[in-house]
Parts: C-alpha cells; structure tokens; sequence
C-alpha cells in the first residue's frame, strides 16, 4: 500500500520533545509494581526467594515515590502522556503533591507490610501468592494515586480490586469466604457506580481527561447537571471509603484474612477512596461540592460517631479495629466538607497518618494475639508484665490514633477542628472532638484487658521474648507517628501546598497543557 | 435514537437493582451480569449514536471528511466489559465456594464472620 506522501503536521496531535529524564518518575512507580508482580507470578514456588525479591521491589518503590515527591514538590506536578499524544487525547499520568505524597505513604505501609508478611504468611499462602498479589495491589494503589485521566482511575481501582479479592480468600477459611461474599458484592456496585458516573459524566463533557474536565467545569455549572455527577462520585467514593451508611462491608470483611492482609487492607484501600473523592470533589467540581458540603458534613459526623460507638462494642480486636479505620473515614470527609486550605490539608494529612497508624494497630493485634492467647477481649490479659516494649509501643498508638499529643493523629485533628470552628461549624468540631474522646475510651479498654490486666488462671504463659524482626515492623511505624507528631513542620508545608494546589488547580492544568497548547 | 436507549438502559438498570436486592446469591449473581450489560450500554448511549459512518480516514486525507461515530465509547466499553467478566467470574466461583462451604445460599444465614451470638466486651475485671 502507498504510504501517504502529503506532510502531516505531528505537533497538531503528538508531543514532539521527548520526556524529560525526570518525568519519567511519574509512571515507573506503577510500571515497576506490574513488572515484580509478574515476576513473582512465575516464581510462584519458590517461597524463600518471594519475600527478598518483594522487599527489594518495595524498597526501590519508596525510593521512587520519594523521588516523585521530591521533584513534584521543587517543579511543580509533572505529566506524562501515554504514547505521546497532546492531551486531553490519550492517557495522562499526572501527580501533583497530594498524589505524590498518598503514594509514597502508601508504598511505606506496603513495604512494612512485606516484612511482617514473612512471620505471619506461611508456605501455603506465599505459593498461594501473597506477595504478587501485594505487588499488583500495589500496582493499582499507584495508579489511582498517579492517573491523571478518570477512566484509568476507574481501571486502576478495580486492578486493586481484584487484587484485594486473591488477598482477601488467601487460605479459604469458611469465615473468608463469608467475608469476601460481602466485600466482593458491595465492592463490586461502588465501582460499578463509578463506572455510570464516568459514562454520564463522558456524555455531558466529551472528554476524560481531569484537567480538561477541571478547565471546562467552571463554564458549564449553569447548563449541566454537575451536582448531580458529584452527588454520585461521592455515593460511589464513600461506599468505597466505608462511610456511614455504605458501610457495613467493613467490619464484615476486615476481621477476616490474615492479619498482614487486614493492616495492609486498613493503610491502602479506604484512602484510596478517599483520594477520589478528593480529586473529583475538590478539583473537578468545587462548586458542586461547597453544595453538597452540608450532606458530608453529616455523612462525616454520623461516620465518626458510629465508628467510634461500633470500636466500643465489640469484644474481637480486629472487627474494633475495623469501626476505627470507619470512624478516621469520617475525620477525613469532614475535612472535604469544610474545605479550604485548612479542611483539605487537613483531611490529607488525616488520611496520611491514618494509613500508618491503622496499618500499625492491626500489626499490634496480631502480635498481641499470637502473645497473649486470641483476639477476643473476654480472654486476653497479661502483656504488660512480659513484653514491656511491646506494651509501650502499643500504648503509644493507641494515643496516636485517638489524636493526643505528641503523636501524628494530633496534628491533623488541630488542622481539622480550627478549619471547622472558622467556618462556623462548631457541631462538627464537637463531633470530631467527641469522637477522639469515644476512640480514647474504645483504645484505653483495650490497654486495660489486653495489657494491664494479668493473665488469666491457669493460661500458661509464653514467656518467650518476641524476636526483633516481629517488632521491627512495629518500631518503624510507631517512630514514624512519633516523627511526624514532634517534627510536624515539613510534612505540615507539604499539606498546606496540596491543598493549595487542589483548590486552585491552575499549576496542574499547566502541567498538562503548557501554555501555547491550549485546544 | 439516544431516548429509546436511554429507557433500555433504565430497565436494565431497575432489573439489576431488583436482582441485586435479593437474599439469595444466585440472584444477586444475574444483577450483576444484567448490571454490567446496562453500564456499557449507557456508556454507548453517552457517546451519541450515529449509524454507518465508521470513524476511518479516506486515503489522501488528514481529518474525516465529515462526522463519524466515536469510538472513544467502544474502546471504554472494551474495558468493562473484561473487567465486568472478570468480576462476574471470580464472584461466581466465590458464591459457588459459600454455597459448598456455608451449606446456604442465603445471604441472611451466612452469619460466620459476625457471629449472632457475639457478647460485649467486659465492663471491668
């Protein structure tokens, strides 16, 4: 066939410049996670060798993520286009630092969670595939986080989807297959009404791209229908995010698995709902939202109060430490309800500090349990006396989670409070303050019968020293919130700088449409 | 041509709900491939419906001559429809597991995680 001889001008459809070395940052994080996974997939029997190559993965990870941070924060969000194309056509990545900073947190938890993985995962479930699934769980963890195009989003939440269903059934207990019945089913129509959204939100703007969607929004809030596009991103957001009342997959799923998986669970998948919800509510539709601020407000106030009222009903650890990730759900929307630089930075730097400090409490279960003889309040007891250093960290989360000084839950709840108060919703800093005193009660039970309480009579007691590499993943998490709780000025500016980005996302649209290029 | 989808895609969507509703997982099972048919039938519909003008490129051309269907809205249907399958089989194989390991199909006796009988936490010791 004849190739066409009349001269085509590429730089009409194509960017023409290659990629800046340092753009390449945004997508190697998602390439790199596909590429282990796949790798891990084929050496699906070797069980010694799977932990080392998945830690080393997850530590190269970090350090892009890390990367990523650091070159977002000195030059602004950054994009890549697949395949070339000038946006909106084709698919872009871009990350701006609200994206950067989810991810590099989400790629901590992930790592942590690999080297707890070695003590808690045995044979069986390593040649099940444990760490390609957390790979590839990983690899849509970031791809939500660093997408700039919502289709992809929607592609990137089910990848972490389906990988949380292989985690989730790993090992086939009868009480795994109930859970995952009720994750899998409830799981499936959020994203199903992510999906519908998508297509009727295709249909009113012709155009995928965030950036595009963001530019075009502000003209056409008079003729179309965008609230009602919002109001069913944040129904679909919030049943992935577990908001009061799309809730209740929760705590039926999240006692269940491993309790590798269930930390993994708590640090990674809520936030990414979160993370969603936050770009479209914030970004693309900011109208829209400061309509609909007074519905999330209540959404947040009733998530905060049930979850920390579920926390004090329960006797199994676990399922208490799945009405907490609940109960921080709604700390964080509060912050999307009221806005502003202090909401929003606020229900970011909530999210961030939630996805260690969960991910750390559902660790501190486990090794509780495994020291003190179950999950169940009714029969624990004793750690104080044996594990001093695993009661202090422990005792230290516990504050942390409930928003005390000095620790990292401390910080955000104070951003959160006064950007309610200033905005005169003082019932919602009540319930946020409410809240922390509830989770306090809910966390001090827990020190009380697990920890302070002696054993019980007749238990014989291990008296076993626990190893240090069963601690270390403890010790990093909780230096960490003791970390950012002390020194809380660097990540503090950060936050500050991503919600300023959100609210006024002209630095993102000129990431991905340098000036000149403008349609 | 958009309204008459626009209802199919409307009962579709209200056989899905009501499906999706049951106790029973069997049920729930058919919503959720009914569901999947209505996305990506609403997707097609969003893109605008045009008949027999394909979207190809005459030779000696740089744009089409005149307007084309899209077909943005087929590529995103691609994708759904493999995700929708995927889902659709993993959920099947999963309800077929409960209903072996369970011995029910029956969404309110499937009470093993959260047990009926759980007791509240000591008050004190």
């Amino acid at each position: 066939m004849a190739v066409s001889t009349s001269p085509i001008d590429l730089s009409a459809a194509l960017v023409l410049e290659p990629v800046a070395a340092l753009d390449w940052l945004v997508i190697l994080p998602v390439a790199w996670c596909i590429c282990i996974g796949a790798v891990l997939m084929m050496i699906r029997q070797r069980g010694g060798l799977q932990p080392l190559i998945a830690i080393a993965a997850l530590c190269v990870l970090v350090a892009l993520d890390a990367g990523l941070l650091w070159h977002v924060s000195q030059d602004g969000p950054a994009t890549m286009v697949m395949g070339r194309w000038l946006p909106p056509f084709g698919i872009a990545f871009t990350v701006d630092l609200t994206g950067a900073l989810f991810a590099l947190t989400a790629a901590v938890v992930a790592l942590i969670g690999a080297i707890a993985a070695i003590d808690d995962i045995n044979t069986s479930g390593r040649r099940y595939g444990f760490y390609p699934f957390l790979m590839l769980l990983m690899a849509g963890v970031s791809g939500a986080f660093l997408t700039g195009d919502i289709f992809n989003l929607y592609v990137w939440f089910e990848v972490l989807l389906i990988s949380s269903f292989g985690l989730l059934v790993l090992g086939s207990e009868r009480e795994q297959i109930d859970g995952a019945v009720k994750y899998g089913f409830l799981n499936l129509v959020a994203t199903t009404l992510f999906l519908i959204t998508t297509g009727y939100l295709y249909g009113v703007f012709g155009t995928l791209n965030m950036a595009d969607i963001a530019r075009k929004a502000a003209s056409l809030q008079d003729t179309a229908p965008l609230v009602t596009l919002t109001a069913l991103y944040v129904l679909a957001f919030a049943m992935k995010a577990a908001a009061f009342p799309v809730n209740f997959w929760l705590p039926a799923s999240y006692h269940t698995p491993r309790i590798v998986v269930s930390a993994l669970f708590a640090g990674l998948l809520t936030k990414v709902g979160i993370y969603a919800l936050i770009r479209v509510s914030v970004m693309l539709f900011p109208f829209a939202r400061e309509q609909l601020s007074l519905v999330i407000a209540i959404v947040a106030a009733l998530t905060m109060l049930t979850g920390a009222l579920g926390a004090l009903a329960q006797t199994d650890t676990r399922r208490l430490l799945g009405y907490l990730v609940i109960s921080g759900i709604g700390a964080m929307l509060a912050g999307i309800a009221i806005g502003g630089a202090g909401g929003i930075g606020g229900a970011v730097f909530y999210a961030l500090h939630s996805m260690l400090v969960m991910t750390a409490l559902y660790l501190a279960s486990g090794l509780a349990a495994r020291l003190g003889g179950g999950f169940s309040l009714a029969t624990a007891g004793g750690l104080y006396r044996d594990h001093l250093l695993f009661t202090t960290l422990s005792l230290m989360l516990f504050f942390s989670v409930s928003g005390l000084p000095p620790f990292s839950g401390f910080w955000p709840k104070v951003m959160l409070v006064k950007a309610a108060l200033d905005n005169g919703a003082g019932w919602l800093a009540g319930a946020l303050l409410f809240t922390g005193f509830l989770t306090m009660i809910a966390t001090g039970r827990v020190f009380l019968l697990a920890y302070w309480r002696p054993a019980p009579e007749g238990r014989a007691t291990p008296q076993e020293a626990l190893p240090v590499k069963a601690l270390l993943p403890l010790l990093v998490l909780t230096v960490l919130s003791v970390l950012i709780g002390l020194l809380p000025e660097t990540l503090l500016g950060l936050v500050q700088n991503a919600a300023l980005t959100l609210n006024e996302p002209s630095a993102y649209l000129k990431s991905v449409f340098p000036a000149g290029s403008m349609p | 041509m958009e309204p008459v989808f626009a209802v199919l895609t409307g009962i579709f969507l209200t056989i899905a709900v009501y499906l999706l509703l049951s106790k029973f997982i069997i049920r729930m099972l058919l919503g959720v491939a009914i569901l999947g048919n209505a996305v990506n039938l609403l997707i097609f519909t969003s893109g605008r419906i045009m008949r027999e003008v394909p979207p190809v490129i005459g030779a000696g051309l740089d744009v089409p001559a005149g307007p084309t269907a899209n077909p943005l809205p087929q590529a995103l249907i691609l994708t759904a429809i493999v995700i929708s399958f995927s889902f659709f089989a993993f959920l099947l194989v999963l309800s077929w597991r409960a209903y072996s390991s369970l011995a029910t199909d029956n969404t309110d006796a499937m009470r093993v995680a959260e047990p009926v009988d759980a007791q509240l936490p000591p008050l004190g010791y």
